[in-house]
Protein backbone atom coordinates (compact mmCIF):
# COMPACT_ATOMS: atom_id res chain seq x y z
CA UNK A 1 0.00 0.00 0.00
CA UNK A 2 1.17 3.48 -0.42
CA UNK A 3 1.10 5.90 2.17
CA UNK A 4 1.03 9.71 2.74
CA UNK A 5 1.36 10.88 6.29
CA UNK A 6 0.69 14.29 7.64
CA UNK A 7 2.48 15.49 10.76
CA UNK A 8 0.96 18.46 13.06
CA UNK A 9 3.16 18.84 15.70
CA UNK A 10 6.72 19.47 16.55
CA UNK A 11 9.20 16.57 17.68
CA UNK A 12 9.89 17.96 21.39
CA UNK A 13 6.01 18.97 22.80
CA UNK A 14 4.28 15.99 21.63
CA UNK A 15 4.68 12.44 20.87
CA UNK A 16 3.09 12.87 17.20
CA UNK A 17 5.94 13.29 15.24
CA UNK A 18 7.74 9.85 16.94
CA UNK A 19 4.47 8.66 16.24
CA UNK A 20 4.78 9.57 12.92
CA UNK A 21 8.18 8.26 12.10
CA UNK A 22 7.54 4.75 14.13
CA UNK A 23 4.54 4.29 11.89
CA UNK A 24 6.77 5.27 8.44
CA UNK A 25 9.15 3.03 9.57
CA UNK A 26 7.26 -0.07 10.61
CA UNK A 27 5.00 0.21 6.86
CA UNK A 28 8.23 0.48 4.84
CA UNK A 29 9.31 -2.50 6.95
CA UNK A 30 6.61 -4.46 5.89
CA UNK A 31 7.30 -3.97 2.17
CA UNK A 32 4.83 -0.90 1.80
CA UNK A 33 5.48 2.57 0.35
CA UNK A 34 5.79 5.87 2.14
CA UNK A 35 5.57 8.35 -0.48
CA UNK A 36 5.73 11.86 1.35
CA UNK A 37 5.40 13.06 4.43
CA UNK A 38 4.12 16.65 5.03
CA UNK A 39 4.77 19.07 7.94
CA UNK A 40 2.16 20.74 8.81
CA UNK A 41 1.31 23.39 11.77
CA UNK A 42 4.49 23.01 14.80
CA UNK A 43 5.55 19.87 12.35
CA UNK A 44 7.66 22.27 10.31
CA UNK A 45 9.87 22.15 13.54
CA UNK A 46 10.59 18.71 12.43
CA UNK A 47 12.72 19.88 9.62
CA UNK A 48 15.34 22.71 11.88
CA UNK A 49 18.52 21.62 11.47
CA UNK A 50 19.93 24.24 14.16
CA UNK A 51 17.64 21.67 16.85
CA UNK A 52 20.41 20.42 19.43
CA UNK A 53 18.39 17.61 21.19
CA UNK A 54 20.38 16.74 24.22
CA UNK A 55 22.65 13.41 23.35
CA UNK A 56 21.11 10.83 24.99
CA UNK A 57 17.84 12.37 23.47
CA UNK A 58 16.70 10.46 20.48
CA UNK A 59 16.96 13.40 17.49
CA UNK A 60 14.20 12.58 15.42
CA UNK A 61 14.78 15.36 13.03
CA UNK A 62 18.37 13.37 11.82
CA UNK A 63 15.86 10.75 12.06
CA UNK A 64 13.29 11.37 9.39
CA UNK A 65 16.41 12.72 6.98
CA UNK A 66 18.24 9.18 7.37
CA UNK A 67 15.11 7.16 6.55
CA UNK A 68 13.93 9.57 4.02
CA UNK A 69 17.05 9.30 2.21
CA UNK A 70 17.05 5.34 2.45
CA UNK A 71 13.84 4.91 1.28
CA UNK A 72 13.42 7.96 -1.10
CA UNK A 73 10.69 9.81 0.87
CA UNK A 74 9.53 13.33 -0.37
CA UNK A 75 9.76 15.01 3.07
CA UNK A 76 7.79 18.37 2.51
CA UNK A 77 7.38 21.86 5.28
CA UNK A 78 4.66 24.03 4.47
CA UNK A 79 6.11 27.26 3.55
CA UNK A 80 3.02 29.28 5.01
CA UNK A 81 3.36 27.24 8.36
CA UNK A 82 6.83 27.51 8.25
CA UNK A 83 7.42 31.23 7.70
CA UNK A 84 5.44 32.56 10.10
CA UNK A 85 7.67 29.65 12.46
CA UNK A 86 10.88 30.97 11.24
CA UNK A 87 11.47 27.99 9.36
CA UNK A 88 13.61 28.43 5.99
CA UNK A 89 15.98 27.42 3.41
CA UNK A 90 19.44 27.90 5.67
CA UNK A 91 17.80 26.25 8.50
CA UNK A 92 16.43 22.86 6.68
CA UNK A 93 18.04 19.58 7.56
CA UNK A 94 18.80 17.56 4.59
CA UNK A 95 16.09 16.13 2.62
CA UNK A 96 13.42 18.32 3.89
CA UNK A 97 12.01 20.90 1.11
CA UNK A 98 9.75 23.66 2.11
CA UNK A 99 6.82 24.04 -0.93
CA UNK A 100 2.93 24.35 -0.56
CA UNK A 101 -0.06 23.50 0.75
CA UNK A 102 -0.76 21.92 -2.70
CA UNK A 103 1.29 19.29 -1.89
CA UNK A 104 -0.93 17.89 0.78
CA UNK A 105 -3.47 17.45 -1.13
CA UNK A 106 -1.39 15.90 -4.00
CA UNK A 107 -0.75 13.46 -0.90
CA UNK A 108 -4.12 12.84 0.07
CA UNK A 109 -5.20 12.46 -3.90
CA UNK A 110 -2.25 10.19 -5.28
CA UNK A 111 -1.61 7.62 -1.72
CA UNK A 112 -3.54 4.61 -0.67
CA UNK A 113 -4.45 6.03 2.63
CA UNK A 114 -3.51 9.65 3.86
CA UNK A 115 -2.58 9.13 7.75
CA UNK A 116 -2.55 12.04 10.06
CA UNK A 117 -0.39 12.36 13.11
CA UNK A 118 -1.26 15.28 15.22
CA UNK A 119 -2.38 16.46 19.00
CA UNK B 1 -19.60 5.69 -27.15
CA UNK B 2 -18.44 7.37 -30.39
CA UNK B 3 -14.82 7.99 -30.83
CA UNK B 4 -15.58 11.63 -30.36
CA UNK B 5 -17.38 11.48 -26.84
CA UNK B 6 -13.94 9.45 -25.56
CA UNK B 7 -12.54 11.32 -22.56
CA UNK B 8 -9.08 11.92 -21.47
CA UNK B 9 -7.95 10.07 -18.32
CA UNK B 10 -10.29 10.65 -15.92
CA UNK B 11 -8.89 13.12 -13.04
CA UNK B 12 -9.22 11.39 -9.67
CA UNK B 13 -11.04 12.80 -7.64
CA UNK B 14 -10.86 12.18 -3.90
CA UNK B 15 -13.78 12.71 -1.23
CA UNK B 16 -11.90 14.88 1.03
CA UNK B 17 -13.17 16.07 4.78
CA UNK B 18 -11.56 18.57 6.91
CA UNK B 19 -12.50 18.40 10.35
CA UNK B 20 -12.22 21.33 13.02
CA UNK B 21 -12.36 20.23 16.84
CA UNK B 22 -11.08 23.82 18.74
CA UNK B 23 -11.86 26.86 19.60
CA UNK B 24 -10.58 29.69 17.44
CA UNK B 25 -8.12 30.94 19.73
CA UNK B 26 -6.23 30.12 22.28
CA UNK B 27 -4.51 27.40 19.39
CA UNK B 28 -3.43 28.06 16.07
CA UNK B 29 -5.37 24.93 14.68
CA UNK B 30 -8.42 26.51 13.83
CA UNK B 31 -6.62 29.15 11.43
CA UNK B 32 -4.10 27.18 9.81
CA UNK B 33 -6.68 24.69 9.25
CA UNK B 34 -9.02 27.22 7.02
CA UNK B 35 -5.76 28.06 5.54
CA UNK B 36 -5.52 24.40 3.86
CA UNK B 37 -9.23 24.16 3.25
CA UNK B 38 -8.69 27.51 0.90
CA UNK B 39 -6.05 26.09 -1.08
CA UNK B 40 -7.87 22.19 -1.42
CA UNK B 41 -10.68 24.23 -3.10
CA UNK B 42 -8.70 24.84 -5.91
CA UNK B 43 -8.28 21.38 -6.63
CA UNK B 44 -11.46 20.15 -8.06
CA UNK B 45 -11.61 17.83 -5.19
CA UNK B 46 -14.85 16.80 -3.02
CA UNK B 47 -14.32 18.85 -0.14
CA UNK B 48 -16.54 19.19 2.94
CA UNK B 49 -16.07 21.24 6.32
CA UNK B 50 -17.08 19.84 9.72
CA UNK B 51 -17.13 21.70 12.73
CA UNK B 52 -17.43 19.41 16.45
CA UNK B 53 -16.91 20.14 19.64
CA UNK B 54 -15.76 23.34 20.27
CA UNK B 55 -14.89 23.68 16.71
CA UNK B 56 -18.67 25.18 16.11
CA UNK B 57 -17.22 28.37 17.73
CA UNK B 58 -15.14 28.72 14.75
CA UNK B 59 -18.93 30.40 13.19
CA UNK B 60 -19.94 32.05 15.98
CA UNK B 61 -20.99 35.57 14.79
CA UNK B 62 -19.91 38.75 16.14
CA UNK B 63 -16.41 37.46 17.46
CA UNK B 64 -14.37 40.57 18.94
CA UNK B 65 -10.60 39.82 19.54
CA UNK B 66 -9.52 43.32 20.33
CA UNK B 67 -8.82 41.98 24.20
CA UNK B 68 -6.64 39.17 22.76
CA UNK B 69 -4.68 40.82 19.98
CA UNK B 70 -5.76 38.41 17.59
CA UNK B 71 -6.57 38.82 14.08
CA UNK B 72 -10.49 37.77 13.97
CA UNK B 73 -10.53 35.88 11.07
CA UNK B 74 -14.63 34.23 11.35
CA UNK B 75 -15.32 36.44 8.17
CA UNK B 76 -13.21 34.51 6.46
CA UNK B 77 -15.40 31.39 6.61
CA UNK B 78 -17.95 33.84 4.17
CA UNK B 79 -15.12 32.66 1.72
CA UNK B 80 -15.87 29.33 1.45
CA UNK B 81 -18.58 29.88 -0.87
CA UNK B 82 -16.77 31.81 -3.32
CA UNK B 83 -14.38 28.95 -3.29
CA UNK B 84 -17.09 26.46 -4.06
CA UNK B 85 -17.27 24.63 -1.08
CA UNK B 86 -20.54 24.25 -0.47
CA UNK B 87 -20.92 21.17 2.14
CA UNK B 88 -20.35 22.27 5.39
CA UNK B 89 -21.11 20.33 8.58
CA UNK B 90 -22.31 21.12 11.46
CA UNK B 91 -22.48 18.45 14.95
CA UNK B 92 -26.05 19.22 16.18
CA UNK B 93 -25.16 18.34 19.47
CA UNK B 94 -21.89 20.23 19.71
CA UNK B 95 -24.49 23.18 19.49
CA UNK B 96 -27.07 22.35 21.35
CA UNK B 97 -24.38 21.56 24.51
CA UNK B 98 -23.09 24.83 24.11
CA UNK B 99 -26.51 26.49 23.39
CA UNK B 100 -26.26 27.77 20.08
CA UNK B 101 -28.26 27.68 16.99
CA UNK B 102 -27.83 27.77 13.43
CA UNK B 103 -28.90 31.41 13.66
CA UNK B 104 -25.96 31.98 15.65
CA UNK B 105 -23.30 31.05 12.69
CA UNK B 106 -22.05 33.27 10.54
CA UNK B 107 -22.32 31.09 7.70
CA UNK B 108 -25.29 28.94 6.10
CA UNK B 109 -24.44 25.03 7.43
CA UNK B 110 -26.13 22.08 7.63
CA UNK B 111 -26.79 20.76 10.97
CA UNK B 112 -26.13 17.03 11.30
CA UNK B 113 -26.72 14.76 14.23
CA UNK B 114 -23.52 12.79 15.28
CA UNK B 115 -24.40 9.65 13.88
CA UNK B 116 -25.71 11.32 10.55
CA UNK B 117 -21.84 12.75 10.79
CA UNK B 118 -20.42 9.38 11.35
CA UNK B 119 -21.79 7.90 8.32
CA UNK B 120 -20.80 11.38 6.23
CA UNK B 121 -17.36 10.77 7.70
CA UNK B 122 -17.22 6.69 6.53
CA UNK B 123 -17.00 7.47 3.02
CA UNK B 124 -14.52 9.88 2.73
CA UNK B 125 -11.30 8.84 1.32
CA UNK B 126 -8.90 11.46 3.06
CA UNK B 127 -10.33 12.96 6.60
CA UNK B 128 -7.95 15.88 7.62
CA UNK B 129 -8.70 16.52 11.43
CA UNK B 130 -7.46 19.22 13.95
Amino acid sequence: MKFGILVNEGPFTHQASDSAYRFAAAAIEKGHQVSRVFFYNDGVYNSNRLSEPQSDDRNLIALWSELARANKIDLVVCIAAALRRGIKEQILQEGFRISGLGQLVEAGIQNDRLVVFGD
Amino acid sequence: MEPWEEEESPEVVKRFMYVNRRAPYGTIYALECLEVVLIAAAFDQDVSVVFVDDGVYQLKKNQDTTAIGMKNFSKTYRALDDYDVEKIYVEKESLERRGLTADDLIIPVEVVAAANLREIMAQQDVVISS
